[in-house]
């Protein structure tokens, strides 16, 4: 029976998709390779790991202002995750999904880098603000 | 969200096409974080490094010049943040070509649109302080959370598209940090030491950034046993909104909304973690691995004079054995060589930047052009971004990232 849970923001278009999971922060400048579409600062618990059309779930927002230019950039040369979904969600993210037309939910009761298994399939949905397990 | 007058005019296309873009993606943030309505801001300041934008960003901003006959301008007093690249300075960094075609680009896409090219991330301590309570629209998070905290003015970080648009607007969705709600404090810590260097300043930011740990924190910190120069304070909230994306920080008996701890609600909240030397040392020597050394970088944030002033007097008598690059503003630098600082930090082997900023100025590629890895600094927060780039990057003092420029290893 697939599980669903509910964002309290959210934006972009509705998509289905692998889910990468891990309880650590998102920034495009900080955390990863945009050319190579991969995580590689080094402390990062995805470090290594290729980020290129899947749905990110991740803790928070971090670091700085960059993002909001780099995800349309990323997306122009189609290295870019399919959507992202965050615990707590900063300005920059959001911007940065409104610029770059890319699905963004954050903010859920509970943490949902612990409620959805890495490897899952996940329907996301923003006109109902929902993440729906789909599969695993 | 409810439109005045003007905004449905906005909306409506009546001011242009470029304008109508600019509110329906300040609307579509504003409905995502439940804004009511907006505010009107003074003045707007854009981050937009070419690293950031790339040709695509870059092809946008050109575009959106070429909208309304070319008639599009800002309706406020619209700055710059750094640019990727100091035009005068490629050759020390070895940009290519195309690096530096595609700034010129922008520069010049940016420009018709009426927007001063300040290329500065300390406009709070070069160009004009926002004062308490004046609502601004402010990229880089080292000039929102300064003017937020220290000035009492109000921002939230703006990313490049949604500063563009409120420069074009005058206006911003009315969320975050410009509400009383989200200005009180949310966490309250107990500082048992006050840093003395720029980079303890910077390391202890980290560690309140780090125990905030996202944008809607809000940290109060008592304890500082004296007030804090602007320049430690930039250290400080540059290296708090790096480590934990903080927008705001009170330092109670301090900062302008927390004068007294009950100002900003801290009375209410119980001492979550005491932070001593020890924390702050915990933090540095995360970033203090092997000790040679490929260059030196002062930068993030921008030097004031001060801090210039400071490293020509370090500087003098010396001789660099590895690069060393101190970079400021363009409103700085000139103050810089007329006082004879820059010919004294130049005389030991560096070299003086600026407006530019060393993150944004395409790091992965001038540290394969030249060969760094091994960074040493003394900002915190440069030593936060720089890992995901492939650096190695190394945290000291002034005085020893100097040292360190003359004899290729971080003491």
């Amino acid at each position: 029976m697939s599980k669903t849970f509910t964002a309290r923001h959210a934006i972009g278009r509705k998509v289905t998709g692998q889910a990468l999971v891990a309880k650590d922060g998102f920034s495009a400048r900080y955390d990863l390779d945009r050319i190579k579409g991969s995580f590689s600062r080094p402390t990062h618990k995805l470090a290594g790991e290729s980020y290129v059309g899947k749905i990110l779930i991740l803790d928070t927002a971090k670091g700085g202002v960059a993002s909001a230019w780099m995800l349309r950039e990323m997306a122009s040369r189609g290295i870019v995750p399919l959507a992202v979904v965050l615990n707590t969600v900063n300005p920059i993210l959001a911007q940065g999904a409104a610029f770059g037309d890319l699905t963004l939910l954050a903010g859920f009761e509970g943490d949902i880098t612990s409620l959805v298994p890495s490897g899952a399939t996940v329907e996301l949905d923003p006109a109902a603000r929902s993440l729906k397990i789909v599969q695993g | 969200m409810k439109l005045n007058a003007l905004e449905q005019e906005m909306l409506a296309g009546r001011l242009g096409r470029g304008v109508k873009q600019a509110i329906e993606h300040q609307i579509k943030v504003g409905e995502f974080f439940g804004a009511d309505d907006f505010v009107e801001v003074s003045q707007a300041h854009i981050m937009a490094d070419t690293e950031s934008l790339g040709e695509e960003g870059v092809k946008w901003m050109e575009q959106l010049g070429r909208e309304d006959d070319g008639k599009l301008r800002v309706r406020i007093p619209t700055i710059m943040d750094p640019r990727g690249t100091d035009f005068a300075k490629t050759a020390v960094l070895r940009h290519p070509d195309w690096v530096v075609s595609l700034e010129r680009r922008c520069v010049d896409a940016f420009r018709k649109l009426g927007i001063l090219m300040t290329d500065t991330c300390i406009n709070y301590q070069t160009i004009q302080a926002p004062a308490r309570g004046e609502s601004v629209a402010f990229g880089d998070t080292g000039v929102v959370i300064y003017s937020n905290s220290v000035c009492g003015a109000r921002s939230n970080f703006e990313g490049g598209p949604s500063a563009v648009a409120a420069g074009l607007t005058g206006r911003t969705p009315r969320y975050g940090f410009h509400l009383d709600r989200h200005r009180q404090a949310t966490v309250r810590i107990q500082c048992d030491w006050t840093p003395m260097t720029l980079n303890d300043w910077g390391a202890l930011g980290g560690v309140v950034g780090r125990l905030g740990g996202n944008y809607w924190a809000v940290p109060v910190v008592e304890g500082l046993s004296t007030t804090p120069t602007s320049d430690q304070l930039k250290h400080f909230g540059a290296a708090m909104a790096s480590f934990g994306s903080s927008a705001m920080f009170h330092l109670a008996g301090i900062t302008p909304e927390a004068v007294r701890l009950q100002d900003c609600g801290g009375d209410k909240l119980p001492v979550a973690r005491r932070i001593g030397e020890k924390d702050v040392r915990a933090l540095q020597n995360t970033y203090a691995g092997g000790k040679d050394i490929d260059v030196v970088v002062f930068s993030a944030p921008q030097l004031s004079l001060y801090e210039l002033r400071d490293l020509a007097r370090i500087c003098d008598g010396r001789t660099f054995v590895k690069p060393l690059l101190a970079i400021t503003s363009p409103q700085v630098k000139p103050d810089a060589d007329r006082m004879g600082l820059t010919a004294r930090i130049e005389a030991a082997g560096g070299h003086v930047l600026s407006g530019m900023c060393f993150y944004q100025s395409y790091a992965r590629e001038i540290a394969e052009a030249n060969g760094w890895k091994r960074l040493a600094t003394n900002s915190a927060k440069l030593v936060n971004i720089l890992g995901g780039y492939g650096y190695v990057p190394l945290l000291g003092s002034m005085e020893q990232c100097v040292e360190a420029a003359c004899s290729g290893r971080l003491s």
